[in-house]
């Protein structure tokens, strides 16, 4: 259910498709995922998780793999 | 009523022009948290703010601190879930000529005057980014604007936040966050008082109204910034200052 709920968030947040969020898509590495859109799925994540992430873990939030391991920190569970 | 339903963070709130910005907003019937960093001090103003309707709460964090401000916001989060207002009003004021200011000092005044104000936008642009809406006010300086002998230290400070104002009211606009400064002159609190009187005459005398200002005018206009009356206005800085020239 989580990992549903987390890639509607980057469906949303980078107006891209289901079958584009894999675990090793990376920020930056499409135009889609730029520094904007990324602050958008912060917010879409910390909405639907109901969470406030760290600094820290938003900078460091650099793919899709590492978005979840970063969730599981919130007690996210996948 | 101008912000019914309201939520605000206003930061060194215990006394002087944030006290007043508190009083008012409470008024206008939002919730108001109210930060310093002494919590007595804290708590006996949340006491004497509050009504029936408990519009007051304590937040208490040191705003120069990255850490205390991050568990802060997280603390408010679990708490409210939302944020439409942050005032960044704490501040120090410590002159001296350039050749006698401490290293200390410098860090001191720049931590609590600029970097809090950005470490605390930094969270509420977060919390106000989800609803696409919310007013961040800082608290500048006249100083900062014109610069003054012995203030070196303190302009630099309160200018740095005119730039942050302008730069975040261009980065976040497109959230219909709304990012301004007011740039009081000569206002009536302990800060002032603590001038020396040949200072505080010569002060005076640069006022084209002949007279010191009042927390409560600089809270009007605070209040005009964080209600919908300024929702087309961004990255502007009011000077609230009787027409001071310095």
């Amino acid at each position: 259910m989580s990992n549903k709920i987390m890639i509607k968030c980057f469906v949303d947040a980078l107006g891209i498709s289901e079958e584009t969020v894999a675990d090793d898509l990376e920020y930056n590495s499409i135009p889609q995922w730029d520094s904007v859109a990324h602050m958008q799925l912060v917010a879409a994540l910390e909405e639907a998780f109901d969470i406030m992430l760290d600094t820290d873990d938003i900078i460091d939030m650099s793919s899709v793999a590492k978005a979840r391991e970063i969730l599981k920190k919130y007690n996210v569970e996948f | 009523m101008l912000l019914s339903g309201r939520v605000a963070i206003i930061t060194g709130a215990t006394r002087g022009i944030g006290l007043s910005i508190a009083k008012l907003f409470i008024a206008h019937d939002a919730i108001v948290y109210v930060n310093g960093r002494d919590e007595k001090q804290v708590y006996a103003v949340v006491d004497q703010l509050n009504n029936e309707n408990e519009q007051a709460k304590p937040l208490i964090f040191d705003v120069s601190d990255d850490r205390c401000v991050k568990d802060a916001f997280q603390q408010f989060y679990k708490q409210s879930k939302r944020l439409d207002v942050l005032v960044n009003n704490a501040g120090v004021l410590d002159d001296a000529l350039i050749g006698m200011v401490k290293k200390d000092q410098i860090a001191k005044t720049f931590s609590i005057n600029t970097f809090g104000a950005l470490y605390t936008s930094q969270y509420a642009i977060r919390l106000m980014s989800r609803k696409k809406s919310g007013a961040i006010i800082n608290i500048s300086s006249i100083i900062g604007n014109t610069g003054n002998s012995g203030q070196a230290v303190y302009s630099g400070s309160k200018a740095a936040l005119i730039g942050i104002t302008k730069s975040l009211a261009k980065e976040v606009a497109h959230l219909n966050i709304r990012v301004n400064a007011i740039a009081p002159g000569f206002i009536d609190t302990d800060m002032a008082r603590s001038i020396p009187e040949k200072m505080f005459q010569e002060r005076l005398d640069s006022i084209k109204m002949k007279r010191i200002g009042y927390p409560e005018e600089v809270a009007n206009c605070a209040l005009f910034l964080a209600s919908a009356l300024s929702s087309y206005v961004t990255g502007q800085i009011i000077g609230v200052d009787g027409g001071m020239l310095i």
